[in-house]
């Protein structure tokens, strides 16, 4: 069974009253999104996903990630044979301008997009000593770059490498699920981006979401499962060497 | 009293650091965030902050709303997932007033090959040419319409 | 670029510098000079009564020190109070918070204050101008040095010592349970780093205060007490015995399991942590020290050369000390958690957090305590 975007039924009425809170530059609230209603997970389907680098380029034109940094990026894997613990990686600028060449000759080869996990558990809220990073109630780890004080302990305890120090602001900064998007019915940008649906939003808590159906149907698995984090990125089709 | 006088200073210590306690409290009443703790152990109106940040893509639900004849085009052919802005780049600007932002068509020849140019780790079943090959230096649009890649012939929208 | 292998595109580069590789450094100082003046106070150990005065005023000047490495490493150190105003209780650092602020003022400042009520009374009345306000402002108002307040003194600074202890062991304890307790750092993540933070801490202590003895005896031309030296050299070799041991058994723990993490910090030990950890840790700040001072306990040696062997010996340690620290902070940040690449440490000369820094700071409490020595000064005229 393939997720269609045509499935996302749910999202049209959405988008009539996001059309006009579109207004570029000019901030709106969503004052009709519940958080109580809503508990946000991610599908990154690897059977799909072509390293093209549209996600990453489209995370950072949206939420102004500056350069060397990534709050998401696309790994390329190279597997040779049965050697699971030892495979070859490269994510050469976050994987911004694709990959060019390969890593090797023959094995098994692709590409892991990678991203905040927004963990249910989550380690980094765990560890910040003020509360400028906290879990909301519809499931988004998020940071509050006003009370931040840039001790990057969030950024030790991640497991995942997903939080950097914004160079200019000095406060901790990852993915925020598009916060400001997804709370007006908008997709985030690398679901909106990606053009081969490797990437899909879930809303866990709408019964009409097609991950449901999806979980049943697929494996999934999610990124280091021993550190029980309660990571709500899914993965269909992720080889045991992705580290 | 003197057993009292003789151990005077120990209170006259408790007093300096419960002064410094009360001050301390004090001066916490007034320092912490008004919203701090409204939903959780974090500042209640960052979530407000956050979600009023500006939106750079518009989705593809807005394009269509104007664009449908592209759109019902894109729907019968391979690319009828691949949403506007994906290629087109984020036209928010755009949608909200479409006279102030003309968005630049990409270059087939740039734009293309970040797809489809073949990569062993792409998946086998992903349509993947090498452009030198395949189309030496003739571009792409000279066969595919870019709305609807599969033949369909000629150049056109 | 500095790479070698596969890093997560955010993990190239190193968040926590040298500043905090310093600042378990200066807790563990103070943690250890406390120990050795909690063993006068309350094991009676009659021997080192002359260091205790100045155990306690290192312990001090490192502990005011201490959190000015975290400042200068914030992004933000204008919003450091936050951790006093919303602490949030899942976090080690914010919980050390008060830790940090209940070992300086209920503990270490208190302890002072009743040990020196006595010679501040005696100051305040004796000293002019701002020395004699600054005595009398100590003073609390209070002038009473009698017999029975002085005994009270003695009773209530006995109990401070007894809660003081825990604390101490506590505000070093919960540096290693900062790292220890991060899942996500193999390097890091292990019980034992408390335990293995704190006897480390309890060594380099000692050692400082053993060195600042020598030398400040050396800067007044007085005689060093050798039954106090052989008495803090002893505890020195005792605590080292058991950090050594904690050291060895994380080490042959790690070898022996060998978990996924093992084969990716094996290879960062032996080659970009080789000169730092097996060199300067392993080799010149633990091994020769051991040796020197096991040789100290076995062969009778005179003064002299049990002088030179205890100020070697403690340079060496404390060398070492520093070098365990880099090792657990820089080196858990040398590694990727992918466990397929090692990145560099770019450290900056003059910088925020560069070294010129590290070095100022570690230089400021011994300026602090020669100021506190001044005003506060642990001996008389009659007594080493």
């Amino acid at each position: 069974m393939s997720l269609t975007r045509r499935k996302f039924i749910f999202l049209l009425p959405a988008a009539a009253v996001a059309w006009k809170y579109v207004l570029a530059g000019t901030p709106e609230s969503a004052p009709n999104y519940q958080t109580t209603k809503h508990w946000w997970g991610m599908l990154m389907d690897l059977t799909r996903c072509i390293g093209c680098g549209n996600c990453v380029r489209a995370c950072q034109a949206e939420n102004g990630v500056p350069d060397g940094y990534f709050r998401t990026w696309v790994e390329r894997y190279h597997v040779a044979d049965w050697h699971m613990e030892n495979p070859r990686v490269d994510s050469p600028d976050g994987g911004k301008s694709g990959f060019p060449g390969a890593l090797g000759a023959g094995g098994k080869n692709f590409f892991v997009p990678k991203m905040c996990n927004h963990c249910v558990d989550s380690p980094c809220t765990q560890v910040c000593p003020v509360g400028a990073t906290f879990e909301s109630q519809d499931g988004v780890v998020l940071v509050d770059p006003k009370y931040c004080l840039g001790c990057r302990y969030c950024v030790q305890a991640c497991p995942y490498g997903c939080r950097y120090l914004h160079p200019e602001r000095e406060v901790a900064d990852k993915c925020s699920l598009c916060y400001h998007r997804i709370t007006k019915g908008l997709l985030t940008a690398c679901t909106e981006n990606c053009p081969t649906g490797a990437r899909q939003l879930a809303d866990l808590k709408n019964p009409a979401d097609p991950i449901h159906e999806y979980l049943k149907t697929h494996g999934v698995q999610v990124l280091k499962p021993h550190l029980a984090t309660g990571s709500k990125v899914f993965y269909n089709g992720l080889d045991g060497s992705v580290r | 009293m003197k057993g009292h006088n003789d151990a005077e200073h120990l209170f006259r210590l408790v007093a300096v650091f419960a002064a410094g306690i009360v001050i301390f409290l004090a001066l916490r009443g007034s320092l912490v965030p008004r919203s701090f703790g409204q939903y959780g152990p974090y500042r209640g109106d960052a979530l407000g902050e956050i979600a009023s940040r500006p939106i750079s893509y518009a989705g593809y639900q807005v394009c269509e709303t104007c664009h449908s004849d592209v759109s019902e085009l894109k729907h019968t052919g391979k690319h009828a997932h691949v949403n506007c802005e994906a290629c087109h780049g984020p036209l928010a600007k755009h949608a909200d007033d479409p006279a102030s932002v003309v968005p630049v068509k990409p270059d087939p020849a740039k734009l293309c090959v970040r797809c489809h140019e073949a990569n062993q780790a792409k998946p086998r079943s992903f349509p993947q040419i090498v452009a030198a090959e395949h189309a030496g230096d003739v571009n792409c649009r000279q066969c595919h319409r870019p709305h609807h890649p599969d033949f369909g012939s000629g150049a056109g929208k | 670029m500095g790479v070698d292998g596969f890093m997560y595109p955010n993990e190239v580069e190193l968040q926590w510098s040298v500043l905090i590789v310093l600042y378990p450094y200066l807790t563990g100082l103070v943690a250890g000079a406390f120990i050795l003046a909690s063993l006068e106070r309350v094991f009676r150990v009659e021997a080192v009564k002359p260091t205790y005065r100045l155990s306690l005023l290192t312990a001090l000047a490192f502990l005011l020190v201490a959190p000015l490495p975290l400042q200068l490493h914030l992004g933000h150190p204008e919003r450091s109070f936050e951790m006093y105003l919303t602490p949030h209780r899942s976090s080690a650092m914010a919980m050390f918070g008060f830790v940090y602020l209940w070992y300086l003022m209920a503990v270490l400042v208190v302890e002072i204050w009743l040990e020196y009520r006595r010679d501040i009374v005696l100051l305040s009345q004796s000293t002019q101008g701002w020395r004699r306000l600054f005595y009398r402002t100590l003073t609390l108002g209070s002038t009473n040095i009698s017999e029975r307040a002085l005994q009270i003194d003695e009773k209530v600074g006995w109990v401070v010592t007894i809660v003081g202890i825990p604390s101490a062991f506590l505000l070093h304890g919960y540096v290693g349970f900062i790292f220890g307790s991060v899942k996500a750092n193999p390097w890091w993540s292990t019980p034992l780093m408390p335990v293995v933070f704190l006897f480390s801490a309890i060594v380099s202590g000692i050692a400082a205060v053993l060195l600042i003895y020598m030398i400040t005896s050396a800067l007044r031309h007085r005689e060093t007490d050798m039954r106090c030296l052989d008495s803090i050299a002893r505890y020195l070799f005792y605590a080292f015995i058991i950090d050594f041991s904690l050291e060895m058994l994380d080490l042959i723990h790690r070898i022996y399991e060998a978990d996924e993490s093992f084969r990716s910090l094996d290879f960062m030990v032996h080659t970009r942590l080789f000169f730092s950890q097996i060199v300067v840790q392993i080799l010149m700040g633990t091994v020769v020290p051991l040796a020197l001072l096991a040789l100290t306990q076995v062969v009778k040696l005179v003064p002299a050369a049990r002088r030179s062997i205890y100020g070697c010996a403690s340079l060496l340690t404390l060398v070492g000390i520093f070098a365990m620290r880099w090792n657990v902070v820089i080196g858990g940040q040398l590694f990727s958690k992918s466990f397929l690449g090692y990145t560099t440490y770019k450290m900056g000369f003059v910088a925020r957090e560069g070294l010129l820094t590290a070095i100022v700071l570690s230089l400021l409490p011994l300026a602090i305590l020669a100021i506190l020595l001044k005003l506060l000064p642990p001996w008389s005229e009659h007594t080493a």
